[in-house]
């Protein structure tokens, strides 16, 4: 169907094209400075300009009637509120400069179109005209500037005021494991030299260190309201990067560094189902999933990878639930500490094969 | 005089001498004149350019159709499309190879090779380039690194495929992705001898325009075109030789066990012996070229278009000056703006600032360079020649794509549409559109100046920009909703994520314009070949063009000016220009080529 589809429409443009050159031929007086526009070519081609703009507008309009219900729903973060209000205001002077200049370039075209003996306006110079242009981008950049500035180093602050939560995100290709820093909120140590999958010691944890018998592993990310998370991203490969759209956060991983990012997530998961945006694109996406045989979705955060990392880039993600304070402490302790899974399963497996003194346990340990 | 006439023609008779001697190899294979060595950069360049649009229109057919067969896949990609359902891998290897054609290969040295070739020494007053054999290595080095790109084409493994950019860890490993082996060597491999054929090429621009003007061509009288070329050329030598040594650091990690790039990488179920490098200084040294490189693509396309749109408007270009001083602005501020490709990289967000703050200071030169064309326009006598129609949409699409710029460049605004579709319609609309423009506009403007006389034919150029030009809009423009939307860049298919659901239908609209586009650039091709063999020969000056290059012959010859070279004595910009009682200049005529020496009364009003 849709091969037929693109085959139909080829063939209407190659009639089109047919047709418009020989419209443009016709138009023409055989002259002998046939490749040179005459006077005709200027007149359909001034028109065709004045033309063009209005179908600039007209994809503009088009674009914004049909796509603008299918962009990200309001912010779920706190320093997301800023974000899109930078974001709307940056974007309103941006439509009102391509709106005239746009207007300006291709009205010129159409209205100057070329005549025979018609004089054009020697006009090489006016720096009075060239000042204002100047002028004015400068005072509007440097408003953005100072605004976009101010923004940028708040969210960028990430400290440890607030008594945020410490949460770790670990990329490899190609999916998301999350550690959370436990009941002391400090990370253990880790190092990808340090990683035994034997022992499911997945994300390399440095057992020797107090700080990571209490971290938690898990595969989902569960996030309080109202409480500031302050995430640390590491990766065991390639690059990826931690992108969470709907708190407009995005952070590269790394492999070597540890970065970092920090935001309070506003909404939660609950709730933004209930916001009228998401229900209506809920509602559109599952009438397209029902055609095309699949089920049906029910809205959630997500965290994607949003840099380019290997096969399955486009596939790595990770579902994030943003829950009340209660949800989550219920939640965060019904998962298993590093401790309990890694550490209980060594000390098990030891005892289980040898009983011995804790002097020669000591022995067999040095000598691994 | 008389001994500047001797020279002259002393230089001449040699010329002449030369011309017995040549060979079909010599004038046509490793010719070491500037015009046939533009046409061999045109032609080569065109190639790719054909390659890589072919290679877009492949990959968004798999982005609108997610997993669907299709026959042609099968048909090009052959066993990277079992059953003609294409795979991940591949995919990824297009956008690669894609990108690093377009970019490198079409629109840096297809566009500012051919056209600094053509026009620096014909449009100062030169009888050629100052070195024709650093020339003529430059053109086959190009060659040299466009075959070995091919060739990675066929390798076992597939192509390099970690993006153009190949950050490692990626590129580095052949573990983490199957184009990072032998396709990755040869893609680097092919690049450090496209670096030097650059250099080579930009050292030669730099030299010729220094030193070989005519009398008279000061560098206030140059055309804007070749005040781009030049710069361009300096901006290529500052920033390729650190792409150079990126890429020289990235082999030694590859081949010889190095660790500059690489550290604590654990792949596959082992540690990887790498400490202590950083990803992050890789995409320092890339950018610190990479960001330059959009100019280096686009100041040509605009200095093309300021000269064609002036000629064509049959006025002066509006405020030559400011313009000149937005192109050296314009190139300084390059230079120290590449960190806004890194805002989210984990480099300090101090940085961040001092990046976000130079890179918003960059749209004050191009706010100033768009409203001059706009200026350039208003009461103009505008002959709307195809080149022209495509230099009216250069500005239009750098406009639409410049301004969101402004989002992309503002560190804060970044973070959520960072390496979305959001920054593909940005940077395909600024420079991949306008530069392509350019390269148009030049082309149909210069062909008769490079197939002795023949010209192109207009209706189909019409019908080339028409099409063209709404397709463009009708690809990009809706991209920025996707982006907006959340989708990222290189992703196979959006069916992960049943967010992203809804989006399909905006990609299948996308699509069906790129490949009306793709199509109506057959159109061009089919106008090319045949208007070098068939097409109608046009007078000697066919746009009333002020410039020294149509002041020669319309047969090539060696030496560009069969006498002595011709004087300036003015400016390039003198369109319809009149004495104060309304008259023009020369009686009956709109334009007063720079070699017309001052008229009697006649003011001298630029330069």
């Amino acid at each position: 169907m849709t091969a037929l589809l693109t085959l139909a429409v080829l063939v209407l443009v190659a009639i089109a094209i047919w047709q418009m050159t020989k419209i443009f031929e016709l138009s023409q007086t055989k002259t002998e400075r046939a490749e040179i526009a005459n006077d005709s070519d200027n007149k359909n081609n001034g028109y065709l300009l004045f033309a063009f703009l209005i179908f600039i507008y007209g994809i503009t309009i088009f674009s914004f009637a049909k796509y603008a219900k299918m962009l990200l729903p309001e912010a779920a973060s706190e320093h997301g509120g800023d974000y899109d209000q930078l974001m709307l205001v940056s974007m309103g002077i941006i439509f009102f400069v391509q709106t005239v200049t746009q207007a300006l370039l291709h009205y010129f075209g159409y209205k100057y179109r070329g005549q025979k003996g018609r004089k054009a306006l020697f006009f090489a110079d006016n720096d009075r005209l060239e000042f204002i242009w100047t002028i004015i981008p400068v005072i509007v950049l440097a408003g953005l500037i100072l605004w976009g500035l101010y923004t940028w180093t708040n969210i960028m602050d990430v400290n440890e005021d607030d008594d945020p939560l410490v949460v770790e995100l670990y990329a490899q290709q190609f999916n998301w494991t999350a550690r959370y820093a436990g009941d002391d909120n400090v990370l253990g140590n880790a190092n990808v030299r340090l990683i035994d999958i034997n022992n499911a010691n997945v994300l390399g944890l440095d057992e020797s260190d107090p700080n990571a018998e209490d971290d938690i592993i898990v595969k989902e990310l569960h996030l309080p309201v109202g409480r500031k998370v302050n995430f640390k991203m590491r990766s065991q490969d390639v690059l990826h990067s931690a992108y969470m759209p709907h708190f407009r956060a995005q952070m590269n991983c790394v492999p070597g560094m540890i970065t970092q990012f920090s935001f309070t997530p506003t909404v939660t998961t609950e709730d933004m189902r209930l916001n009228p945006d998401i229900v209506d694109k809920v509602k559109r996406t599952n009438a397209i999933r029902a055609e095309n045989a699949k089920d049906p979705w029910e809205f959630d955060y997500v965290l994607l990878c949003n840099k380019i990392c290997g096969k399955s880039h486009y596939n790595m993600q990770m579902k994030i639930i943003v829950e009340t304070e209660e949800e989550y402490n219920k939640w965060i302790a019904e998962q298993k500490t590093f401790k309990e899974t890694v550490m209980v399963d060594e000390t098990a497996q030891a005892s289980n094969t040898t009983e011995v003194a804790d002097v020669e346990l000591n022995e067999t340990a040095s000598v691994e | 005089m008389s001994e500047v006439a001797h020279v002259s023609h002393d230089d001449h008779h040699d010329d002449h001498g030369h011309h017995h001697k040549e060979t079909f190899v010599t004038k046509y294979i490793f010719s070491q004149d500037h015009k046939m060595i533009s046409k061999q950069y045109l032609i080569t360049g065109l190639i790719m350019g054909f390659i890589g649009i072919a290679m877009s229109l492949l990959f968004r057919m798999q982005l609108a159709w997610p997993g669907e067969s299709f026959g042609i896949f099968e048909a090009v990609l052959g066993k990277w499309a079992p059953d003609g359902v294409m795979d991940a891998d591949i995919y990824l290897a297009l956008v690669t190879i894609h990108g690093t054609l377009m970019v490198f290969f079409v629109l840096t040295q297809g566009l500012s090779g051919t056209f600094s070739n053509l026009l620096i020494p014909l449009q100062i007053g030169a009888r050629d380039m100052a070195s024709g054999f650093m020339n003529m290595l430059s053109y086959w080095m190009f060659f040299v690194s466009s075959v070995i790109m091919i060739i990675s084409l066929f390798v076992e493994a597939g192509p390099a495929a970690a993006g153009w950019t190949i950050y490692p860890p990626l590129s580095a490993l052949p573990m983490a992705q199957p184009g990072s082996g032998m396709g990755m060597t040869l893609w680097l491999v092919s690049m450090a001898i496209f670096i030097a054929s650059s250099l080579l090429g930009s050292l030669n621009y730099i030299v010729t325009v220094i030193n070989l003007r005519t009398k008279g061509m000061s560098m206030t009288r140059l055309p804007l075109t070749i005040w781009a070329f030049f710069v361009t050329a300096i901006i290529g030598v500052v920033s390729f030789p650190v792409l150079l040594s990126a890429a020289l650091l990235l082999i030694m990690d590859r081949s010889f066990g190095t660790s500059f790039f690489l550290s604590d990488i654990f792949i596959q179920g082992e540690v990887l012996h790498y400490q202590g490098g950083s990803p992050v200084l890789y995409e320092h040294l890339f950018w610190f070229l990479g960001h330059p490189e959009v100019y280096i693509v686009l100041l040509p396309a605009l200095g093309i278009t300021s000269e064609v749109m002036s000629t064509n408007a049959r006025k002066p270009i509006f405020g030559y000056r400011a313009m000149v001083a937005s192109i050296l602005a314009i190139a300084f501020l390059s230079t120290i703006v590449w960190g806004h490709h890194m805002f989210v990289s984990g480099m300090n967000p101090f940085l961040g600032s001092v990046f976000t703050f130079t890179t918003l200071l960059i749209a004050i030169p191009s706010a100033v360079k768009a409203f001059n064309y706009i200026t350039t326009l208003w009461k103009g006598n505008l002959q709307l020649n195809p080149a022209m129609l495509f230099s009216i949409g250069l500005v239009s699409t750098f406009i639409t794509g410049g301004l969101t710029g402004i989002i992309l460049g503002d560190s804060t605004l970044d973070i959520n549409v960072h390496d979305t579709y959001f920054v593909v319609a940005h940077f395909h609309l600024v420079m991949g559109i306008s530069a392509l423009y350019g390269m148009f506009a030049g082309i149909y403007h210069w062909f008769p100046k490079m197939f002795q006389g023949r010209m192109m034919n207009k209706n189909l150029g019409y019908v080339h920009f028409w099409i063209t030009a709404v397709c463009a809009y009708g690809v990009f423009f809706p991209m920025h909703f996707v982006g907006m939307a959340g989708v990222p860049r290189r992703y196979y298919e959006n069916t992960a994520f049943p967010m992203f659901d809804e989006l399909t239908n905006v990609q299948v609209l996308m699509t069906v314009f790129a490949i009306i586009a793709g199509l109506a650039q057959l159109i061009f091709v089919y106008n090319f070949i045949s208007s070098i063999f068939y097409g109608k020969k046009g007078p000697v000056n066919p746009w009333g063009s002020n410039t020294l290059e149509w002041t020669t012959p319309q047969e090539h010859i060696h030496g560009n000016w069969p006498g002595e070279i011709p004087h300036v004595y003015r400016w390039a910009y003198d369109y319809s220009k009149t004495y104060e009682n309304g008259e023009y200049i020369i009686a009956g005529q709109d334009f007063v080529p720079q070699n017309v020496p001052l008229q009697e009364n006649e003011e001298e009003l630029n330069h």
